[in-house]
């Protein structure tokens, strides 16, 4: 049993995290916020030059051709920086759609450009309040109709892999008469959210059918990477401060109030980085084992990134409230990422309903 | 990543695999068989036996010593093979093989080498642990069994004092006694440490009386017990350097247990809610199923990433206990869910209702899991000391001699 990232992995990790650290300091966040900006561009950019954006993607059509432990990796990363790019919507979600339902054709027209970063794409679920993955969009005859919201990134994606009825994708170029898209107040102020409305806009129908699961699945597993990476970083933020703040006479990392704060959230952090390696080796080699195994990956990282960002803040204490201060944007992300892709509740669901005999329970 | 045995693991697997369908059999205990501690421990000594003849014991073992000398990785694979079967394990064996060994093995001298290491191997002797105090718990250095030179010229020495928690002391022969040497030194290195035949006059062992309704842990008593220096292992004053030998034996072997919350899955799915569902319809009980199953698969795993550094020759050090840390506190959680689940049935259970019993006795047993071996303060002081590399805890007691301490 080997049961580690292989060196080429932690190698590519590393060349992530180096990538982010030049170009994602937290001051470029606040000057991203403060400008308005939709997205870090830049940052997209050097993304696509060191192959990151196709890592995942099949050689064939412009990317490396690598696997779900590569792909979280890059993704642990990207939550240790609390990047400003569509990562999760584009390639993790649409992209990974396109691969798995796209016909030929659209996989050639689009899984290049992705890879490339020359298009940004989106994966359109929600529609408001009600079940997260929703079907009320309906595509008949080319035409797309109905509402979703809120869609992240939509404001600079090229296309949008849209649900609609019976779990089937319709894949949509957004610059189009028949789309509106009509930004939201966005809680993750790096995260922009749109809503889209659909009046008959030209789209076309993806032939895979019943790929959902298998996509959420995975986007699960790479969610799971993400939390882990970003609860690192608030463990990291929250030891440094308190062993630098002095507090009666000494360190506030001494207090045992504090360290046993923290030795909770890198147990937590642990588990859900296990269960995060886990659901990669499941989706590269063991695909029967991806539905528990993504549901668990979920599962704990939307625990230990609550915990993590929750607590790093608290560790800070008055200084953590203001905006000069990194903790915020940990705090506001957690909320995002515990919600996308389904709540803490849909997937204990999951896990359940995943458990060997659950059907047969059921019955 | 890759969970399937290498070649030459798969080889292993396979060697004992063989061995322990020809071997084991004959030593598993039958579930609900009500046999005494004496017959238990009797048949634990059986099995080492067997171990030893087939060339099983003492896996990690130098060779030189009478081991095996074989890595992490393969003791691992033994371990989950052996497994499979209810045989009679138990501290009456594991703090010989886990504790007094490695102990001995660093400590001691050639002549306690030739004397123990082959003898407990082969099941001849079986030990218990003289540490914890009334006074030392979490604490140990604060021990206060003391030892001084006999008066008579000779070179034993005279112990007297009260250990607790010793686990099968009344069935085991020897112990592992840490006492102190010196109390005008401070507390950490005024200890010395000693192995003493339970049979020495002097030595009174009593089972307390648990909350679980079980004795199988022991106060034991000290007085004017004679050891002579030969049983010393170590130098006078080295005591608290092999407690720590011993403690990161306890470790490492902790934590590698699985709780099952699929059995609470099944209960749940079988059990009526009245409403013509089942309890696994209930959204907040699915919640909790599903956090502890996701609890659970992660603790799994992590131990597999400490597995494979063990196999690799790293030492998981304090992230070892991170898992026991985990563990312990998601088994009470779990238990007391079942207990939760089975509504009134939980706390007076049908007759003959063993299932409930069990998960009883269980919940009981989960407080001992979350204090022994590391209590959860002490891990995550020590996590965060030694993972997070925040400072150590102010100490009062430190360079102070220990007859000047309080208390």
């Amino acid at each position: 049993m080997n049961f580690d990232l292989s060196d080429e992995q932690k190698m590519l990790g590393e060349q992530a995290r180096s990538l982010l650290a030049d170009m994602s300091s937290f001051d470029r966040l606040r000057t991203l916020i403060d400008s308005g900006a939709e997205w870090d561009e830049p940052l997209w950019r050097a993304l696509a030059d060191m192959g990151f954006l196709g890592a995942a993607i099949p050689e064939e059509h412009g990317g490396l051709g690598l696997g779900a432990l590569d792909l979280g990796v890059i993704m642990e990363a990207l939550g240790g920086a609390n990047a400003a790019v569509p990562f999760m919507s584009s390639i993790i979600l649409a992209a990974e759609a396109i691969g798995l339902a796209g016909s030929e054709a659209q996989k050639a027209a689009w899984l290049p450009k992705l890879a490339s970063g020359q298009a940004v794409a989106t994966f359109a679920y929600a529609e408001g309040p009600g079940p997260v993955f929703g079907c009320g969009a309906t595509l008949t005859e080319g035409k797309l109709s109905g509402s979703k919201t809120p869609v992240a990134d939509a404001g600079i994606a090229d296309i949008a892999v849209v649900l609609v009825a019976d779990g089937r994708f319709a894949l949509v170029e957004l610059d189009q008469p028949g789309v509106t898209r009509t930004k939201l107040e966005s809680f993750d102020q790096l995260r922009p959210h749109y809503r889209l409305d659909f009046a008959g806009a030209a789209a076309e129908a993806m032939p895979g059918i019943g790929k959902l699961d298998r996509l959420i699945d995975q986007a699960a597993v790479q969610a799971a990477f993400e939390a882990a990476g970003a609860s690192e970083a608030c463990l990291t933020m929250a030891r440094d401060y308190a062993m630098e703040r002095q507090m009666f006479g000494r360190p506030l990392a001494g207090y045992q109030a504090i360290k046993h704060k923290l030795a909770d959230v890198a147990v937590a952090t642990e588990l859900a980085r296990s269960n995060a390696y886990y659901g990669g080796w499941a989706a590269e080699s063991s695909p029967d084992d991806l539905p528990v195994a993504a549901a668990a990956a979920r599962l704990s990282g939307i625990k230990c990134f609550e915990l993590a960002a929750r607590e790093n803040l608290q560790v800070h204490g008055g200084i953590g409230y203001t905006f000069e201060a990194n903790c915020h944007f940990y705090y506001r992300r957690e909320r995002m990422l515990a919600v996308h892709l389904g709540n803490r509740g849909f997937w204990a669901d999951r896990l359940l309903n995943a458990q060997p005999g659950s059907q047969a329970k059921a019955a | 990543m890759d969970f399937n045995d290498s070649p030459d693991e798969a080889a292993f697997r396979a060697e004992a695999r063989a061995w322990l369908a020809a071997h084991a059999p004959a030593h598993v205990l039958t579930p609900g068989d009500k046999i005494t501690d004496t017959e238990e421990a009797d048949r634990g000594r059986a099995w080492m036996r067997e171990l030893y003849a087939g060339g099983w014991s003492g896996l990690t073992f130098p060779k030189a010593l009478g081991g095996r000398g074989l890595s992490g990785a393969e003791a691992v694979i033994f371990a989950e093979e052996e497994g499979k079967y209810h045989l009679p394990k138990g501290p009456f064996t594991s703090i010989g093989t886990g504790m007094a060994l490695p102990v001995i093995a660093k400590h001691g001298t050639d002549e306690q080498k030739a004397r123990f290491i082959e003898a407990t191997l082969k099941g001849d002797l079986t030990w218990c642990q003289l540490f914890s105090e009334p006074a030392a718990g979490s604490d140990l250095a604060a021990l206060r069994t003391k030892a001084v030179r006999a008066e008579d010229g000779s070179d034993d020495w005279i112990v007297n004092g009260q250990k607790v928690w010793s686990s099968w002391a009344h069935l085991t022969d020897w112990g592992i006694l840490v006492v102190r040497t010196d109390p005008t030194l401070p507390k950490h290195k005024g200890l010395t440490f000693f192995v003493v035949d339970m049979k020495t006059p002097g030595i009174e062992t009593r089972p307390i009386r648990q909350i679980s309704g079980a004795s199988e842990f022991n106060e034991t008593f000290l007085t004017d017990v004679r050891i002579p220096d030969a049983n010393r292992i170590g130098a006078e004053g080295e005591g608290w350097a092999c407690c720590m030998t011993v403690l990161m034996g306890e470790r490492l072997g902790s934590g590698a247990h699985r709780s099952g919350v699929e059995p609470l899955l099944d209960f749940a799915a079988a059990t009526p809610d009245g409403h013509g569902g089942t309890m696994l319809d209930d959204r907040a009980i699915r919640q909790q199923l599903a956090e502890a199953l996701a609890e659970e698969q992660g603790e799994r795993f992590f131990q597999a990433r400490l597995r494979t550094m063990v196999s690799r020759g790293e030492n998981p050090g304090a992230l070892a206990g991170m898992v026991k840390l985990a563990y312990a506190g998601r088994y009470q959680k779990t238990n007391g869910l079942a207990l939760e689940l089975r509504g009134l049935a939980g706390i007076a259970p049908d007759p003959g209702d063993t299932a409930t019993a069990d998960v009883q006795y269980d919940y009981i047993y989960s407080t001992v899991m979350r204090i022994a071996g590391g209590a959860d303060e002490v891990l995550r002081n020590q996590i965060a000391e030694r993972v997070l590399g925040m400072p150590g805890e102010v100490r009062m007691d430190k360079d102070v001699p220990f007859e000047a301490l309080k208390g």
